[in-house]
């Protein structure tokens, strides 16, 4: 417990409150997640824990009639202050779907097109990313002899992987997972469980998921949404051994959901 | 047999029935033009000059007219069209706005085309002449771009429309620009789709007579400029038949434009494959 009151908060979200058009889909989060560790947020379908994540690299931006109230803070800095550089926010903070989307070319240009977007060349340079990025997903020896197919060509799991190199090839801090399995069948989620938990070395992961079990595997501290609000957040042990309140309780048991 | 197997029977007998029709006709006009014009083509008939109002002599300044007309057609409708496309897609978002620019894109569409040409002779023709000289392929382009637009930004949006959002998303959440998701990801994947629309514009500019006659006037000496007059072999083989009266050459004609058709059909296919590669 002493390691993980050590660790410094990388976001922390204050009273925030998040509206499409007229209807309120967050309603006062509050949250602090710290660095490199794996962050889950669960609960049942249409919480609001999506919404939440795609305000964390501010892609509900793209959504017509979206407003936000509250302050959410990464590394100390305001997101939605006026100064920040939303291209920038979203280098620093990369995120995995929840269906696979890689881009209908070859796996070497799917990893290679965030670094190629920041302006970055050199073959050799592009090389030594793609096969780095491929290795830490896991993917470089499934793929390395044929790093010409495309992309859209592997399977479903292979092609969460490309997306999760594809997101680390642009070196961010934190990687937003939003249900990254529950399109994969169960090989490829422990695959990809085994990745995550990898990566918590390097970058702090907020993961959404629907599937309890994942929740209790691969994260370690867990919040409860439920209706917009957050019900329960803390230790993901606790949580789900000893849950303080009865909503979560009813919700991890399977009673709803 | 029952009856349901019975209906598949007589629905699939009509269906192919009517698909049968159709090429047959398309096949037998082609035929039948290709075979009382292809007698007429050669060297002489595609390099010379018309004489007698096109009675004797070639088509060659109509050839020209035509690919002129279309280049410049193309040059200018395609920014415009496919950045207008672009803008209504990728940038703004459902409003009075772009309500209002939907309805007058539609309405262009539905305006026959010998209005745009009446238009294009007062504004281009007369009211610009000093800068366009009057008659001229510059005023017959500027004509035929306000006829195509429409096609040309609808399909082009319809073609954006069709990218998948999550590959926008995937694109800008890697922490990448608009433009450059646009660049690299939409165009490419909407190319097909734009391409389309151009090729049946082309068609549009080619089969054009009306408009043309009051814009490009007819002029059978071969273009220099851009700034003189011309005529297309649309407009060619129309007066041709009517006032020389000499259905042999106007055959001709026909068959040489259902080729050269093909020929920009094709090329264009190929030359907006490479701009696009080049440009992403």
């Amino acid at each position: 417990m002493t390691e993980q009151t050590n660790k410094s908060i990388k976001i922390e979200v204050n009273q925030l409150d998040f509206f499409y058009d007229q209807k309120q889909a967050l309603n006062k989060i509050s949250l602090e997640i710290p660095e490199q560790e794996v962050f889950a947020l669960i609960g049942p379908s249409g919480c609001g824990k999506s919404t939440f994540l795609r305000t964390l690299n501010r892609l509900n931006d793209l959504i017509h009639k979206t407003s936000l109230k509250g302050k959410i803070k990464i590394d100390g800095d305001d997101i939605y202050h006026s100064s920040i550089d939303v291209v920038q926010l979203r280098k620093s903070v990369g995120m995995v779907f929840q269906k696979p989307n890689p881009f209908p070319f070859s796996i070497y240009d799917n990893v290679a097109y965030g670094p190629r977007a920041n302006g970055i060349k050199k073959r050799e340079q592009l090389n030594a990313i793609v096969e780095k990025c491929l290795r830490q997903a896991a993917l470089w020896d499934e793929v390395k002899d044929r790093l010409d197919d495309s992309g859209t060509s592997l399977s479903g799991g292979q092609q969460q992987r490309l997306c999760i190199a594809r997101v680390m090839a642009v070196e961010p801090d934190i990687i937003l997972m939003d249900e990254p399995t529950s399109a994969l069948d169960p090989l490829a989620t422990l695959k990809v469980e085994e990745l995550i938990h990898e990566l918590k070395q390097n970058y702090t992961i907020v993961i959404v998921t629907h599937n309890m079990e994942q929740a209790a595997r691969v994260s370690d501290k867990t919040a409860f949404f439920l209706d917009g609000v957050v019900v329960e957040v803390g230790e993901t042990d606790q949580i789900f051994t000893n849950p303080k309140m009865k909503e979560t309780e009813d919700y991890i048991t399977g009673k709803f959901g | 047999m029952s009856k349901v197997k019975r209906n598949q029977i007589i629905a699939y007998s009509l269906l192919s029935l009517a698909a049968a029709l159709t090429v047959t006709i398309l096949l037998a006009i082609v035929f039948y033009i290709m075979s009382r014009g292809l007698a007429m083509i050669n060297l002489a008939f595609l390099l010379e000059e018309p004489r007698r109002m096109g009675a004797e002599g070639g088509i060659y300044p109509a050839i020209l007219g035509t690919v002129y007309l279309v280049g410049v057609t193309l040059l200018l409708a395609t920014p415009i069209g496919v950045g207008t496309a672009i803008y209504l897609n990728e940038y703004i978002r459902e409003g009075l706005f772009k309500k209002v620019i939907r309805f007058t894109t539609e309405a262009l569409a539905g305006i026959p085309s010998i209005v745009f040409g009446l238009f294009g002779f007062i504004f281009f023709v007369i009211l610009l002449r000093d800068i366009t000289g009057g008659w001229s392929i510059i005023s017959g382009s500027l004509t035929g771009v306000m006829m195509i637009l429409p096609v040309v930004i609808r399909a082009s949006e319809e073609a954006l429309r069709n990218v998948p959002n999550p590959l926008r998303e995937g694109s800008l959440a890697l922490g990448t620009t608009r433009w450059y998701t646009i660049k690299k990801i939409v165009l490419p994947l909407a190319f097909p789709g734009i391409l389309t629309s151009l090729i049946l514009s082309i068609g549009r500019v080619v089969g054009e007579t009306a408009a043309f006659l009051l814009t490009l006037g007819g002029s059978l000496l071969i273009p220099r400029t851009l700034f003189d007059g011309s005529r297309t072999l649309s407009l060619h083989l129309y007066m041709v038949a009517m006032e020389t009266g000499n259905m042999d050459m106007a055959f001709g004609t026909g068959a040489v434009l259902i080729i050269l058709i093909i020929i920009i059909n094709f090329l264009a296919g190929a030359l907006f494959k490479r701009l696009i590669k080049r440009f992403s």
